[in-house]
């Protein structure tokens, strides 16, 4: 492949990528002068700012696959977790913070998928920060509308004898799928289970694994 | 804005149509279930008011509710599965109570 426009390409082939060169908005410059004034009298540093950041980059959707393996395993907990999902993450130890939380759980009749349609509304705290789909306008106006055919975009098909039930996020609560315990899995420990079930089985746009099939790629 | 019902709360499995009105402001109640029918699944229990909290005002509680709608009743023809259904919060004020369909 001839790389004759030197100037819009990489030397790979690749294009270059537009620098952001536009003036800050007028709340990125609040953040900035918020952050220096915090800085300059000593309420934070730039380090524990930092290290914020670096916290809640590296949140993941762990603890909402550990609460659903044991779900699968502890019929107790089960109950405790589809009538206050609050405590249930409580008792495990997960703090949840101000969130109000409700489990959603899929059976052989229904199956669940969580969309924010106003904004981006997502557990955080459980299931780490939301993949950019999920903040898309794409998957937010499609999910209410088409869920059948967005689901089936993820890989997942449903029979016509399943009821689809979007739930929308459009206030206070927050969501958590608990996926189908897959076939299978009886002899399994709860971490053992816990690594079947990934982050898009809990938003619903996934299943969870089943034991000895390859993770999806990406 | 109407004023929220001072009635008794909505028990789960009262139809209830969501309100037209289109005030200006943060508001949490989507557009496309405006005017649609649904039936109240829970009651959620009273949160500060959204629609307040966002201009520093003081966000008294208001009732909040999940309502279980139809495809077939937002989408109408054009539902892709009629009998799939959705489910949003909406607030107390935006609910009005409907008879309940015969048989």
């Amino acid at each position: 492949m001839p790389h004759d426009h030197s100037h819009e390409m990489s030397p790979s082939g690749h294009p270059y990528r537009t620098d952001d060169d536009v003036p800050l908005s007028y709340w990125q410059q609040m953040e900035i002068a918020i952050r220096e004034i915090l800085i300059e009298k000593g309420v934070t540093s730039a380090a524990e700012i930092a290290a914020q950041v670096e916290a809640m980059d590296a949140r993941g959707p762990a603890n909402g696959a550990a609460l659903v393996a044991r779900a699968w395993s502890d019929g107790e907990f089960r109950a405790l977790l589809m009538r206050d999902a609050g405590a249930a993450c409580a008792q495990m130890g997960f703090d949840i913070g101000t969130l109000k939380l409700i489990a959603l759980e899929n059976t052989e009749n229904v199956h669940n998928v969580v969309v924010c349609t106003l904004c981006s509304c997502y557990p955080r705290n459980l299931l780490g920060l939301p993949p950019d789909w999920y903040k898309s306008r794409a998957y937010r106006s499609r999910t209410v509308r088409e869920p059948r055919r967005v689901l089936a975009e993820f890989g997942v098909e449903l029979g016509d004898d399943v009821e689809i039930r979007v739930h929308d996020s459009t206030a206070d609560m927050r969501y958590i799928v608990i996926p189908r315990r897959p076939e299978g899995t009886a002899g399994l420990s709860r971490p053992e289970l816990a690594a079947l079930v990934g982050r898009d089985a809990m938003i619903g746009t996934g299943l969870a694994r089943v034991p000895g099939a390859a993770p999806p790629g990406g | 804005m109407s004023e929220p019902a001072d009635g008794a709360p909505l028990a789960p499995g009262t139809t209830v149509r969501v309100a037209t009105m289109m005030p200006p402001g943060h508001v949490r109640t989507p557009v496309y279930l405006r005017g649609r029918r649904g039936v109240v699944e829970r009651r959620l229990g009273p949160f500060p008011l959204p629609e307040e909290l966002a201009y520093h005002r003081p966000g008294r509680p208001h009732d909040l509710y999940r309502v279980r709608f139809t495809m077939a009743e937002i989408w109408g023809a054009a539902a892709e599965r009629p009998r799939d259904t959705l489910e949003a919060e909406i607030y107390a004020h935006w609910l009005r109570p409907e008879p309940t369909d015969a048989a």
